[in-house]
């Protein structure tokens, strides 16, 4: 391998983990901060990039389609909480079941809107053609991956350590009593963090639609995907999900490189490796809800 | 006793008094409550909420099915030979899963669930890829009782699932499925005890896939055909809904909760598209509404009057 080579390698290993890292942010987020287990994850990323694709058709523009599909899949996400999610905190049988209900809801509603063949989405026009660094040549598409998946791991990192919502959310996962009696509205800020999960899902369905592309099963590919992340970072922590979506972008794209047929199973042989070392994940604690 | 006597009964005459539609219908309901009860082992009995069931249900389809294309069409070989390779990779997985509990087990073993999934697609040249393996006969079981006729292989999963529930029964009665049930009721209580809660697990993952296996092999011969969709992850969720709705701990409930998902979806099917719509909705009403599943509530009913007696593990774990 020649240098600019491994150089490209190594970008596209970031920006590849960048994405992943998007996808599995929000089900880290929901939880590790509030102990939900989220099966229609996937859906919302779908319908992500199921809403945009509708957007982009309709207006041709791409901040408009990330705009509106991610607030309408949060909006979605807050009925969900407020009207279910709520009553089974802490019932973990009824959790998979109910999202695993909403996930089959959501897959039929986007076959019923967009029917079942597969759809691509156009890249962006601004973010089209590639630039050279260093005498190699990379698409600028996935350095603005980079760029935002930095960003918004540089935000959640200080909405959940340094503002006073992520501290009443981390006390409240703790004691919800305590909590409610200090006189905050627990319930509100665990409907905003479901919210905020939902709306990250949309996110990097927009912003990596044009990469997977549109079709039915997507929700449950990309759930897989975001729960094989967070299960190597380790449950519930954001560290945890950034360095193991990094760790498989690393893996994923090198072992393409190296071991072109069994590309796919790179994921899932570094999840075994992972969890026969630290059957926690690389960054989780070792003490379980 | 009285009723499971009365209930085996109605079983048996049942097939004389179904058209051939209705007696098809009875045929999936039994093969998929097999299956169903035997994440009852899990979920009802060890408090493992299992998300890669399917995944055993599908090998020993697959290996049927492989078997056969390699010129194998011996039941009594393939039977012993589809259960054997789902119990082995029971014991596989089942050391790296198992090794976490609660909602981590529940996202790894869907992680896996996937994993094997993904390589039945992949793998063509075994699994035929999503063209997945079509034309497996029905079984010869080697005396002159013709597995083609419908009637007759009712009677066969019939007699499969009925043997795997007196087993299982008996197995929950020993000493080794108490300490099992007890696991369930208080990990930290067995371990106090000197119980190695780890080996009891594994001991029933092994079990539950072994039986998984068991359903999955009569699945293929019925359906003449798999695919990788028979290993996805619908498939699992599908399996705890119905060991939900049927009354976890129960045995028997998962089996009418098969019925009850089966017979409403073919019902749906026929009338509307949109039947994973109302599947889904099921799940959502499920987790709201039912609380000891159905056989739970007619258990309770039946035994207030009997003994006062409550059936272990009827309620939901957490």
């Amino acid at each position: 391998m020649e240098v600019t080579q491994i150089i490209i390698q190594v970008l596209n290993s970031i920006s590849y983990g960048l994405l992943l890292f998007l996808l599995a942010a929000g089900l880290s987020l929901i939880f590790g901060l509030m102990g939900v287990i989220n099966l229609a994850y996937g859906s919302f990323f779908m319908l992500g990039v199921y809403l945009s694709l509708a957007v982009i058709e309709q207006t041709g523009s791409f901040i408009l389609a990330l705009l509106g599909a991610a607030t309408a899949v949060s909006l979605v996400s807050m009925v969900m909480e407020v009207c279910f999610i709520r009553k089974i905190y802490n019932r973990e049988l009824d959790q998979v079941l109910l999202t695993f209900g909403f996930a089959y809801i959501f897959m039929d509603i986007v076959r019923w809107c967009w029917g079942g063949t597969p759809q691509s989405l156009p890249k962006p026009v601004m973010l089209q053609g590639s630039i050279s660094i260093l005498g190699a040549i990379f698409p600028v598409y996935r350095l603005a991956v980079i760029f935002v998946g930095i960003l918004l791991a540089l935000v959640l990192w200080l909405i959940v350590e340094k503002t006073r919502m992520g501290v009443i959310i981390k006390a409240g996962v703790d004691d919800k009593e305590m909590v409610s009696g200090l006189g905050i509205n627990i319930r509100l800020y665990f409907t905003l963090i479901f919210a905020l999960g939902a709306f990250l899902a949309a996110v990097g369905g927009v912003l990596g639609g044009p990469i997977t592309g549109a079709y039915l099963g997507l929700d449950s590919e990309i759930l897989v995907l975001a729960l094989a992340v967070v299960v190597i970072g380790g449950l519930g922590t954001l560290k945890g999900a950034f360095l193991g979506s990094v760790l498989i972008g690393f893996m994923e794209t090198f072992g393409n490189a190296f071991f072109p047929n069994y590309a796919m199973m790179t994921i899932y042989i570094t999840m075994v490796a992972v969890l026969v070392l630290k059957p926690n994940g690389l960054l989780g604690k070792d003490e379980r809800p | 006793m009285f009723l499971g006597v009365t209930l085996l009964i109605a079983l048996i005459i049942l097939p004389f008094g179904l058209g051939s539609y209705g007696l098809s219908l009875m045929i999936s309901v039994l093969i998929f409550g097999l299956f169903a009860m035997s994440l009852d082992i899990l979920i009802g009995y060890t408090g493992l909420v299992s998300f890669n069931h399917a995944t055993f249900f599908g090998v020993g389809a697959y290996v049927v099915a492989i078997l056969f294309y390699r010129g194998w069409d011996n039941f009594w070989l393939a039977l012993p030979a589809a259960v054997a390779a789902s119990v082995l990779l029971a014991t596989v997985l089942g050391l790296v899963v198992l090794r976490s509990s609660g909602p981590y087990f529940l996202m790894i073993t869907l992680a896996f669930g996937q994993m094997i999934f993904a390589l039945a697609w992949k793998w063509r040249t075994f699994t035929g890829g999503d063209d997945g393996l079509p034309g497996i006969p029905r079984p010869d079981l080697g005396f002159p009782v013709s597995m083609w006729n419908e009637q007759n292989f009712y009677y066969l999963v019939l007699v499969f699932i009925c043997l795997s529930f007196l087993l299982l029964r008996q197995l929950f009665r020993l000493p080794l499925g108490r300490a099992i049930i007890g696991v369930k009721e208080s990990e930290s209580r067995m371990q106090a005890l000197g119980y190695n809660t780890w080996l009891l697990k594994y001991l029933a993952y092994v079990i539950a896939a072994g039986f998984a296996g068991l359903a999955g092999v009569l699945y293929v011969y019925y359906n003449g055909f798999i695919s990788p969709q028979e290993l996805n992850w619908t498939m699992s969720g599908m399996a705890i809904l119905m060991v939900v709705i049927g009354g976890t701990g129960t045995l028997v409930g998962p089996v009418l909760g098969a019925g009850i998902i089966l017979i409403l979806q073919n019902l749906l099917s026929a009338y509307t598209e949109r039947w994973p719509l109302v599947i889904g909705m099921l799940f959502v009403i499920c987790v709201i509404h039912v609380k000891d599943g159905i056989a739970g509530y007619v258990m309770k009913l039946w035994e207030k009057g009997w003994k006062g007696y409550e059936s272990p593990g009827s309620e939901k774990p957490n």
